[in-house]
């Protein structure tokens, strides 16, 4: 995929509110010291009365953002996922989530592709932390265009919303005339028979390209894109468990609480399948160029393709 | 309302505190009983409120973060007519709409959900935001418990209030001195409270909590002042009005039984009786 076009969805981010600060006026962007890296500074720069740097207090910034939704503003907090989703957890669940408050969190930083940082900055359990929350929307856009539309999906809709970013471009995979985003419904990229994939984030692509070396080899799978975790698109991954017979989750996440866990929850009470959950094992990351986490992890084509294969022997 | 009139008013709404806690057969009434005068100022004399209205946007705006002593703001909006009085003896009760700690989504006047110490102030810093934002009119009121500042998320919504100058802005502290495990300086000590307050540049009023010309005179101080916000620190008692709670750090969670509701009762009759 190297004649691809890459970007980073935490681009994606930042230009999306930078484009759609016109259209909302209510909309305010929250950043706590990071904005030249969750790319809050675009919208920045286009709107700056609208941009509050609330300096290095996450959870202030979530108290903050809960306070100026209950007047009306729409604001969306910006931080790294470990510090949105991870520092600022209780106060997303009792000043958001308990209110039902309509505050949308930009997490960006998400994962092992975060790189040399290493791993108190690699976030891999913000997906099970925030889809414990009730009533929480969780997306994990897998491309520039996703992403971006999944800023947009966020703002219309009314309550607290989670959407992950990450650090690394990754190809653009969604430019296509008739792609359409809605909150919740997933979308097969791929027919297959053999076994169903399942991915999220920036694991989509690395699926897609999974999916055919599995076909050189004569296991067709389907693929499907799932870019919210919660609520599930549980018709759609039933659907193709029993179509297929056989499951597999992809995500840059701890296999513990996120995109695997939720396909389980749904399959074990409605269509009971074995599913191979491919993710980061229980383990915490290391420092390290993105790609080569990634491919370290088993997370690249190559990986997801050997564990599945493996799976279906 | 002048000031013996006010007397009255917090009188009753501590009768609907212990009511509402005896019949909960659990909840806060020390440090309820401590914030009942200023509750009672605020809403029947402070702020922009319509009990018709709750949700009107030009209102002033209240967040309780010691959400613990919610029975002291439900009693005080009942009798501010938000909601019925009768309704008090449901607090905590199940499918009752009075929460143990405050719910914005369903009682009428409560502006903001809390109850995990905190996170009010934060809440309360967006809604003053908002309020610099859209350049409104609206002043922000949010009430602390002093054991509660050990929190450190208090003092990064302080930093941030004052660094942005939210003059629309006042944090209040319930100074009963007590917490769960006893006095505040021997669990953790907050003090001293104004010197903080001061070096995260607020404006600071130190009053007695039970002396309403005293809450009157630094509402109004607060209101003129600019370019800062107002940090009013209130010396209290903790279960003010009940004599056998006052001072007592055993009263911070625990309900009367039907005795001592009736001793608390007869001790707040006595009190109105001598207004």
């Amino acid at each position: 995929m190297a004649d691809v076009k890459k970007i980073a969805t935490r681009e994606s981010y930042g230009n999306a509110l930078a484009e759609l600060g016109k259209e909302y006026p209510d909309l305010v962007v929250l950043d706590a010291d990071l904005a030249a890296a969750t790319k809050t500074g675009i919208f920045k720069k286009a709107f700056p009365d609208r941009h509050i740097d609330c300096g290095i207090a996450e959870s202030n910034m979530v108290g903050i953002a809960a306070g100026l939704a209950t007047t009306g503003k729409i604001p969306f907090v910006s931080s790294f996922a470990m510090f949105a989703a991870g520092r600022a957890f209780e106060q997303v669940r009792n000043s958001v989530g308990y209110p039902k408050l309509n505050v949308k969190i930009g997490a960006t930083h998400a994962g092992i592709s975060v790189g040399e940082d290493g791993a108190t900055h690699q976030c891999c359990e913000d997906l099970a932390l925030m889809r414990t929350i009730p009533g929480m929307v969780v997306m994990n856009p897998s491309d520039d265009v996703e992403a971006k539309a999944a800023v947009k999906a966020a703002l219309d809709y009314q309550g607290p919303v989670y959407i992950r970013f990450g650090r690394l471009a990754v190809p653009v995979i969604n430019d296509r005339p008739e792609y359409k985003f809605e909150i919740g419904k997933g979308v097969t990229l791929r027919e297959g028979k053999d076994v169903t994939l399942v991915a999220t984030g920036l694991e989509v692509a690395e699926t897609l390209e999974a999916a055919e070396k599995l076909a050189a080899d004569g296991i067709d799978a389907k693929v499907i894109n799932i870019h919210t975790i919660k609520p599930l698109d549980e018709d759609l991954i039933v659907a193709a468990a029993k179509e297929t017979g056989k499951v597999v989750t992809v995500e840059e996440h701890s296999v513990i609480g996120g995109l695997g866990s939720a396909v389980c929850d749904c399959l074990s009470a409605k269509a009971p399948t074995k599913v191979l959950k491919i993710g980061v094992n229980d383990t915490f990351g290391e420092s390290g160029p993105a790609v080569s986490l990634i491919k370290k992890y088993g997370l690249d084509a190559d990986g997801i393709y050997q564990k599945v294969k493996a799976f279906m022997a | 309302m002048d000031t013996l009139a006010l007397k009255k008013t917090a009188n009753e709404v501590r009768k609907g505190i212990v009511t509402a806690v005896h019949s909960a057969k659990s909840g806060h009434p020390g440090g309820s009983l401590s914030a009942a005068d200023i509750l009672t100022y605020l809403y029947f004399e402070e702020m922009n409120i319509d009990p018709e209205n709750p949700k009107k946007a030009d209102r002033d705006r209240f967040v309780l973060s010691k959400g613990h002593i919610a029975p002291a703001l439900y009693s005080t909006l009942a009798h501010r007519g938000f909601f019925p009085v009768e309704d008090l003896k449901t607090l905590r009760h199940v499918g009752s709409y009075l929460q143990g700690h405050p719910d914005m989504k369903h009682i009428p006047g409560v502006d903001m959900s809390s109850g995990s110490l905190g996170q009010g102030g934060s809440a309360a810093v967006g809604m003053a935001l908002a309020g610099k934002l859209d350049q409104a009119d609206y002043r922000v009121y949010c009430m602390f418990g002093d054991g509660e500042i050990q929190e450190g998320q208090v003092w990064e919504a302080a930093m941030f209030a004052g660094s942005r100058k939210l003059d629309n802005l006042v944090f209040i502290v319930d100074n009963n001195g007590l917490q769960i495990d006893g006095k505040i300086e021997d669990v953790c000590s907050p003090y001293p409270i104004a010197d903080k307050f001061k070096a995260f540049q607020f404006h600071v009023i130190e009053i007695d909590a039970h002396d309403f010309e005293q809450i009157a005179a630094a509402f109004q101080k607060a209101k003129e002042t600019k370019g800062q916000p107002t940090a009013i620190i209130a010396k209290s008692v903790k279960g003010k009005g009940v004599s056998f709670m006052e001072n007592q750090a055993s009263w911070h969670g625990a309900a009367p039984n039907d005795e001592q509701y009736a001793q608390a009762m007869a001790d707040l009759d006595k009190i109105g009786e001598s207004l």
